[in-house]
């Protein structure tokens, strides 16, 4: 019967996965959880070293003489400045300078990209590359993607790599061996810790696999789902497509749409980079006028939760998983924007949220209140407006 | 003297809009009743076991465009209406692959996929962008249409909002309904796609109900009437009613009496009575009540007709109550049916040769429509007088949607074909209509090989059997072409596209009016709130 695709992983994961919450993402069902707590899941990403399949990921891979012209026209960054071997995180957008979708832009060769997004862009593309010598294929159903991640992912990658990743730095990627299977390693994740995401032929999906769970065994390798990623992508600020923002092409109004900008995405929009991107004058009266809007992070005062919680008798309850529901933020009575998710940290031992904030509410350290449910009543909780991310360990980027 | 043979509505025909009208007057208290020709009601929307223990969805076999504001208003699921279902469309293509699309994202984008992957996302976009121009004219059609020509306050009013409403809208929506409603459906889908079934089952909803082909201008239009269709809030999801259309039409019907409202058969009106009103001083005339065929007379100040442009204007009334150019419009009002209907009794299921193992796409539509080509040579056939060798068809098998349409193991089929052409070369004789039939079954086994040896039993139904049946003169199955000229403020004549007529108390609500066939109740609803401002 027709359904939807497993990844190449399937055959493993399947097994370890004890409560069958398969999620949809991209056409690919994936593991939710593979525990029925996501709390070792969570600590293996921030203690030791977690596996996720992210296969689902849309990846392309862009061709030819023209195809770092592409990309400096699609995204905002200054692609000509890109070295081989190097990685940028990007936006893009339509002509009112309006998020598309966003993703990594990684230099393979001199004429060679690999783009990865968060929903299908091969027509977008396609319809840019109009006139150019460039060749887009999407390779997302035959290259599988783990992304390992966590302070002991490097010296289990030691041990099975055939070249050491010592020296790969933040954001650059090699081509490596593991167990005599080509793969690309970059230094790349989702979760804000350090980690790396490894590129692999679908075919050579179970080795790999099989050589990290074991080389891993003594270093607390976890495999990991979904729901403890969202958590961690919480803790490092970083935004998810659909759940923190609408692409224009799926907006059905003009206030469901977001700029890089609004989105805190200043530093990848190189308006000093030459010659013309989708969106260019658009963004550039935005940076000249200021943005209505600006996504932050909120931290809620626990205090302040307990309180309200004691009024009816209980301790604060939170949930323990990322929270991907609308929260009415306000200053006063007056609502002045939303949190679109919000998630314990485990951590931080925090209740954080990702919100997005009216001038001039999104200033540092304004004091705002959430919407909070307790015991089926609305209330509403004091929380400050910080800095994201919210955790960043210095091994991160070391 | 009130007798029993007055009302203070009178509504002739029992299709679909005559009841949602009777419904809705009797809701505001007015002694309604109904009088229908057969001997059932629903016009064309109708099931009947033709077959013992068959249940044919005889005309129209699918729902979308029902009302929901109507479903609410007169609490039809409480009367028995419910809308199940049809998740999937399914195309076997030339080279027995075939194309499938699902009520889920995923998966359809997936299949897409297969066949080509910029198709893949164009159909995500091109979704969102014909459900975004439907939302947009939405609004248009709830409105009761002005008369640009006009300077009653009503319709300045009404024209105020629309232009107030259209410049709500972004620059990018309005050129968007501006290419609607000037490409033909070809045009429009060969912007978007590259894969030629996808092309051919999109266009094929532009030519349903018209006597045009896909590279006709004017088709896009009605593409997007058919993405306005509207379940439980969901655009665009089409449906199939529990019982097959004669669910819908049964549940108004019930939902109809429980408010009062009498409904009789076999009761065809002859004649509006007409009487010439001294209280106007001009002389100008109103209705007085209907006769029957049979001589009875029913009193009534106020008619609603609920049957077709054609009989509404020129047939119950005499021509000389009307100004002479609004007979030459009715006239001119074009209503060629192009469409007919095999309906089949299956002792089991065809097997599709593209389809080993697949049976879920059994439960939703089955479209032959393998290239905007293959419809546009159909409809060659048809400009001619001919009836379409290989004709575009629509399938369902409601036995698969709704078990108790059959007998428990054995199935019923609805095929929708077009084109067989109302005027046919020679006349509708039994002859053409076994042509018909022979051309949908030997269609099908192109596809489905064993089809022959599953059939029980079949009903062949031309466009003259949808006039002399359901009472459709001309045989469309929206009572007029859902042409440009024909729709909003133009139909069914411009000036009158208000449900009211020259007549003084003589009203029209049904498919021939704004905004149009299908089983949408809209015309009977929206007919009889002007009636309820009249007052009376
Ligand atoms: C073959 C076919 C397939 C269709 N498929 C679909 C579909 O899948 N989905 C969809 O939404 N729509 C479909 N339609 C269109 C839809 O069925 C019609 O637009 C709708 O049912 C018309 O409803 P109505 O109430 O306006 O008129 P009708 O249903 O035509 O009702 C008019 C009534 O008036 C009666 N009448 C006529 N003359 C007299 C008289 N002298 N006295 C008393 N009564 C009289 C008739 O008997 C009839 O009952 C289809 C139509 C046909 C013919």
């Amino acid at each position: 019967m027709f359904n939807l695709k497993t990844t190449p992983f399937h055959e493993r994961t399947s097994k370890l996965c004890q409560p069958q919450n398969w999620r949809k993402w991209a056409g690919y069902f994936v593991a939710g959880s593979y525990e029925h707590t996501l709390d070792r899941e969570y600590w293996a990403i921030r203690n030791a070293a977690a596996l996720i399949d992210v296969t689902p990921l849309m990846k392309y891979v862009i061709k030819g003489k023209d195809a770092a012209a592409l990309l400096h026209r699609v995204t905002t960054r200054d692609i000509y400045k890109m070295k081989v071997g190097q990685i940028y995180y990007t936006g893009w957008c339509d002509d009112e300078g309006k998020m598309i979708d966003d993703g990594t832009v990684s230099r393979l060769d001199d004429s060679t990209f690999r783009l990865t997004a968060a929903e299908p862009n091969l027509r977008w593309l396609t319809m840019n590359a109009a006139g150019m010598d460039v060749q887009i294929s999407d390779v997302t159903d035959e290259v599988a993607a783990l992304s390992f991640q966590g302070p002991n992912t490097r010296k289990v990658l030691n041990l099975v790599c055939e070249k050491p990743v010592d020296e790969l730095k933040y954001f650059r990627l090699m081509t490596n061996t593991i167990q005599g299977v080509g793969v690309t390693i970059s230094r790349t994740g989702y979760t804000g810790d350090l980690g790396y995401e490894i590129w692999m032929d679908n075919n050579d999906a179970l080795k790999v696999w099989d050589a990290l769970m074991e080389a891993g065994a003594d270093y607390g390798i976890t495999p990991v789902g979904i729901l403890a990623m969202d958590m961690a992508r919480v803790e490092a600020g970083l935004f998810m497509l659909d759940v923190d923002y609408t692409s224009t092409t799926h907006a059905w109004i003009e206030a469901q749409k977001s700029s890089p900008f609004e989105l805190g995405l200043d530093w990848t929009v190189a308006l000093d980079k030459p010659g013309y991107f989708v969106g260019r004058r658009a963004l550039e009266r935005e940076k000249r006028e200021g943005s209505a809007w600006k996504m932050v992070g909120l931290e809620v005062d626990w205090d302040g939760m307990e309180k309200i919680y004691k009024q009816v008798g209980l301790p604060p309850q939170i949930p323990g998983m990322a929270v991907r529901a609308s929260l009415p933020i306000l200053v006063g009575s007056v609502q002045v924007g939303y949190a679109s998710t919000s998630s314990w940290s485990p951590l931080l031992k925090k209740y954080i949220a990702l919100a997005h904030l009216q001038r001039p509410y999104y200033e540092i350290g304004t004091e705002v209140r959430m919407e909070i449910t307790v015991e089926h009543h609305r209330q509403y909780a004091p929380a400050r407006v910080v800095k994201l991310p919210f955790y960043e360990p210095e091994w991160k980027r070391r | 003297m009130i007798s029993s043979n007055t009302y203070d509505a009178i509504i002739i025909g029992g299709g679909h809009n005559g009841l949602v009208a009777a419904a809705y007057l009797a809701r505001a208290g007015k002694k309604v009743v109904v009088l229908e020709r057969r001997h059932i009601v629903g016009g064309a929307a109708v099931t009947e076991e033709i077959f013992p223990g068959y249940k044919f969805t005889e005309f129209s076999y699918v729902v979308s465009l029902l009302r929901p504001e109507i479903i609410r208003d007169l609490e039809l699921p409480k009367h028995g209406l419910k809308i199940l279902p049809l998740p999937s469309t399914f195309t076997p293509m030339d080279n027995g692959d075939y194309l499938a699309s699902w009520d889920d994202h995923d998966l359809t984008r997936r299949e897409i996929y297969r066949h080509s992957p910029l198709d893949a996302e164009a159909y995500d976009e091109y979704s969102r962008v014909m459900a975004r121009a439907a939302k947009a004219i939405k609004p248009i059609i709830n409105l009761i249409p002005p008369d640009p020509s006009s300077l009653h306050p009503r319709d300045l009013f009404n024209l105020l909002k629309l232009g107030q409403y259209a410049a709500s809208l972004s620059e990018k929506e309005l050129y968007m309904i501006a290419k609607l409603v000037t490409q033909s459906s070809a045009d429009l889908l060969e912007e978007w796609f590259e894969t030629d079934a996808l092309k051919g089952t999109k266009a094929a909803s532009g030519i349903i109900g018209t006597f045009l082909g896909p590279r006709s201008p004017g088709t896009a239009y009605v593409l997007l009437h058919h993405y306005m269709g509207e379940i439980d809030g969901a655009f665009r999801a089409w449906g199939f009613a529990k019982g097959g259309s004669g669910g819908v039409s049964g549940a108004i019907a019930n939902a109809a009496r429980a408010l009062g409202v009498e409904i009789r058969v076999n009761s065809p009106v002859k004649q509006v009575k007409v009487k010439s009103d001294p209280s106007t001083g001009s002389g100008q005339a109103r209705v007085t009540g209907v006769v029957l065929e049979n001589g009875d007379e029913i009193d009534s100040k106020v008619v609603m007709s609920a049957a077709d442009p054609k009989r509404t204007f020129l047939q119950f009334v005499e021509p000389k109550h009307f100004p002479d150019e609004f007979v030459t419009a009715i006239q001119n009002f074009r209503v060629r049916g192009s469409s007919g209907k095999v309906n089949i009794a299956l002792s089991r299921l065809p097997r599709f040769t593209a389809l080993p193992d697949e049976p879920a796409l059994y439960r939703g539509a089955v479209s032959i429509s393998p290239s905007i080509d293959y419809i546009e040579r159909a409809y060659d056939d048809a400009k001619y007088g001919q009836i379409s060798r290989r004709p575009y068809l629509d399938m369902i098998f409601p036995s698969m949607i709704d078990p108790d349409m059959a007998p428990p193991g054995q199935h019923v089929l609805s095929c929708f074909v077009q084109y067989a052409p109302y005027d046919v070369e020679g006349g509708w004789t039994d002859e053409k209509r076994n042509q018909l039939g022979e051309a949908v079954i030997s269609t099908i086994e192109q596809y489905a090989p064993d089809i022959r040896e599953c059939i029980v039993g079949m009903q062949v139904i031309s466009p003259k059997d949808i006039e002399s049946i359901a009472g459709i003169t001309g045989g469309n199955i929206f009572h007029g072409e859902l042409l440009l000229h024909q729709i909003f403020f133009l139909r069914p004549v411009p000036q009158w596209a208000d449900f009211r007529t020259p007549l003084k108390g003589y009203y029209f609500g049904a498919s021939g009016a704004h905004p149009g066939g299908g089983v949408m109740g809209a015309a009977g609803m929206l007919a009889a709130k002007e009636i309820l401002k009249d007052g009376f």
